[in-house]
């Protein structure tokens, strides 16, 4: 997917100016999943001490992730599997398209994958002359619009029921135009009865992976419709897209994460379907894939090892910080202009499509902290944003005014003389401009400030000089 | 790929600063595999008797929608079956898994009920599984694939009806791990199922019946 975050502002002012989005943003930020996961917390005494484990089960992998792959990769192949290891989306979409041809295939059904996104696999099977179908219910709805997921769990959150109807009516044209749809519960079904067919005569079945188990070799998917179920268990092919961070020790070491991950993410003890897929079928088995591959896909996150960003590897992929996080509550995920949104997208984009294409992300962030407070393994979010913001400046990134802004800011920040003679003059002189009414409507260089709030107006003093006074109080 | 496969593990053993691990590390990280250590588990489940776990895991699975009957002995399933169908207005007809171990549950007392043994075809409306393990911590069903329990039957039909035996009721997925490696050979697939399938990709309204089952019912066999 070619990434618009380049535009964020841009894009930013055009969906708060959205009236549909931010309906559908509000149903998400009042009553939605932050609430529900709230719930699942305070019912789970046992939550917070579970985050560190799970924190510290991805530590461990992390710092020996080339002894945890080959494992892996050694228990996929010993049960009749195989493992694709690619180093960039190229080779991923490379991988995945020479499968699908070695098996003549003409539909490939897909469960939701973000690793599949990212790679912007759809286009490419497409451009082969394979039909992709997305069968997660959100999936299936922006594939028809040709939109790409605004969440990364809950892809369709950008729309109201009144926008997927519209897009219902204008695909299925083979069921009558006059029939009502507007109830959520007639469209679900009459996705079913499209999708039905399709899971039944896919050639290739695509799904993600939440999890890889390097202990037996298996990928595990955390889903609640049961479309990647059926994506992984009808056809003839089996292939799994993961990137490296997705494996971890043990069964022990999955259910720990597991515990966390679907409270974290919709607020759902567990997920209606949790799967463990292990190589193709067994000799015997009535039914399941003739062939099981994994893509392994790399993409640049081993650079991120051992690095400022390594912690962001730990990422589960809930949610949880972009549910919490009030600009992406605000502008929806499309502003973001990639596959990953929110705070972990605003970490992760930089590093994977570069900061000179994404550097607005890291700088659309209050620093409130929600983020890490809500991730379930302690990911340090507001420090890795500011360390894209250090690496905007030192790299000359920045627009003209924010970098000479901020040298002299640092100018006089460093000279704490001149600093309280400028900050003196300053208060005073706004205490004074400012006296009649205690706030101000403009102000020059805080145009972006007050064009949507008014500024308050300090007293006249600053804090340093009433301290010194004496009027600690 | 295996230019790939070198450069990624050299781009992560450079990335953390090493070469290969040494011998010793690489044996104390088998080690840690083979022992596969259980973590923090939570005394929700883990702190009852027998009796709790199975009424813990009763109030767990209906709370997300499943459907929860006891019977005393095996040989009475086929009637509670036989009873759920006609009170859900189901037909009398179902896909039954080949396991042996469904043949003690009293179907030829009930020779109105139609039973094909086997994979669940797109036309079969009810199947009826046996599971593995029934994890009380959050009422959720763990089931294997096998010659004699093809996964299909777990999603393709609109009702799914699972029979419990009361001692295969766990405190927590670990326990099931457990039984699941004491089959010897793992499984192609191990499914983890609480409640019927779902989705709230419309506005965020939880739809109950997406892609897979509509209904989840489950009979707990007593002991007795």
């Amino acid at each position: 997917m070619q990434p618009t975050s380049h535009n964020f502002v841009d894009n930013a002012r055009g969906e708060l100016a959205n009236p549909t989005l931010q309906q559908a943003l509000r149903q998400l930020t009042q009553t939605g999943f932050p609430l529900k996961r709230a719930q699942a917390v305070a019912r789970l005494p046992e939550f917070d001490a579970l985050r560190d484990e799970g924190k510290a089960i991805k530590d461990h992998t992390l710092a020996h992730l080339d002894y945890y792959l080959e494992l892996y990769e050694k228990n996929v192949t010993a049960w009749g599997g195989h493992v694709h290891w690619c180093r960039d989306a190229a080779e991923a979409r490379a991988a995945v398209l020479e499968i699908c041809r070695s098996v003549d295939a003409k539909i490939v059904t897909k469960g939701k994958s973000m690793i599949a996104e990212e790679c912007g696999l759809n286009e490419h099977l497409e451009a082969n002359g394979i039909t992709p179908v997305e069968t997660d219910l959100g999936e299936y709805i922006i594939q028809l619009r040709h939109e790409p997921p605004s969440h990364i769990i809950a892809p369709a959150i950008h729309l109201v029921k009144e926008q997927v109807a519209d897009s219902f009516r204008k695909a299925h044209t083979e069921l009558p135009p006059g029939r009502p749809l507007t109830e959520v519960p007639v469209m679900c079904d009459e996705a079913r009865q499209i999708l039905r067919p399709r899971f039944l005569a896919a050639d290739v079945g695509i799904t993600g992976g939440n999890f890889l188990v390097a202990e037996t070799g298996s990928s595990i998917i955390v889903t609640n419709e049961g479309n990647g179920d059926l994506t992984q268990t009808l056809p003839r092919v089996h292939i799994v897209m993961a990137s490296i961070e997705k494996v971890v020790p043990t069964l022990e070491d999955a259910a720990t994460l597991l515990r966390l991950l679907a409270r974290s993410a919709t607020g759902q003890e567990f997920s209606s379907y949790t799967t463990v897929s292990t190589g193709p079928r067994r000799p015997g088995d009535l039914d399941g894939p003739e062939q099981y591959h994994v893509i392994l896909l790399d993409n640049g996150r081993s650079k991120l090892l051992g690095g400022e960003f390594h912690e962001m590897l730990r990422c589960l992929k809930c949610a949880a910080c972009m549910n919490h996080c009030p600009i992406y509550g605000a502008v929806g995920g499309h502003a973001y202009g990639w596959v990953y949104p929110g705070p972990m997208g605003s970490v992760l984009t930089p590093a994977l499509v570069g900061l000179a294409e994404a550097g607005h992300l890291p700088n659309a962030s209050t620093f409130c902290g929600r983020c890490e407070a809500v991730c379930p393994v302690k990911i340090p979010l507001p420090k890795m944003l500011r360390h894209w913001r250090e690496r905007q400046f030192a790299q000359n990134l920045a627009p003209k005014a924010m970098r000479q802004g901020l040298g002299l800011w640092g100018f006089v920040a460093s000279r704490p003389a001149l600093y309280h003679r400028l900050a003196g003059m300053a208060a005073r002189v706004l205490g004074w401009a400012g006296n009649r009414r205690g706030r101000f409507r403009s102000l020059p260089l805080a145009g972006g400030w007050t064009r949507v709030r008014d500024m308050p107006a300090p007293e006249g003093r600053t804090f340093h000089q009433l301290w010194a006074a004496g009027r600690r109080r | 790929m295996s230019r790939s496969r070198e450069a990624m593990l050299g781009n992560i053993r450079g990335a953390l600063g090493r070469g290969t691990l040494s011998a010793e590390t690489a044996g104390e990280l088998a080690e840690r595999v083979a022992a596969h250590r259980r973590n923090l588990i939570p005394a929700r489940a883990a702190g009852l008797d027998h009796a709790g776990r199975v009424g813990l895991f009763q109030t767990m699975a209906e709370e997300v929608q499943t459907s929860v009957a006891r019977v005393a002995s095996a040989g009475e399933v086929a009637a509670e079956v036989a009873r759920y169908l006609a009170a859900e207005n189901l037909p009398a007809e179902l896909v039954m898994a080949p396991d042996p171990g469904l043949d003690d549950c009293g179907w030829d007392g009930r020779p109105l009920l139609q039973i094909r043994r086997g994979k669940a075809e797109s036309s079969d409306a009810v199947s009826v599984t046996p599971c593995i393990a029934a994890v009380a911590e959050t009422g959720t069903l763990m089931l294997v694939s096998g010659a004699d329990t093809p996964t299909t039957l777990n999603f393709l039909p609109d009702t799914h009806i699972v029979v419990v035996r009361e001692g295969q009721v766990v405190a927590a997925y670990e326990d099931g791990w457990d039984r699941v490696r004491a089959l010897g050979a793992w499984p192609r697939t191990v499914n983890f199922i609480t409640g019927p399938s779902r989705t709230g990709d419309i506005e965020q309204r939880i739809q109950v019946g997406a892609h897979g089952p509509r209904r989840l019912h489950v009979v707990i066999v007593g002991d007795g």
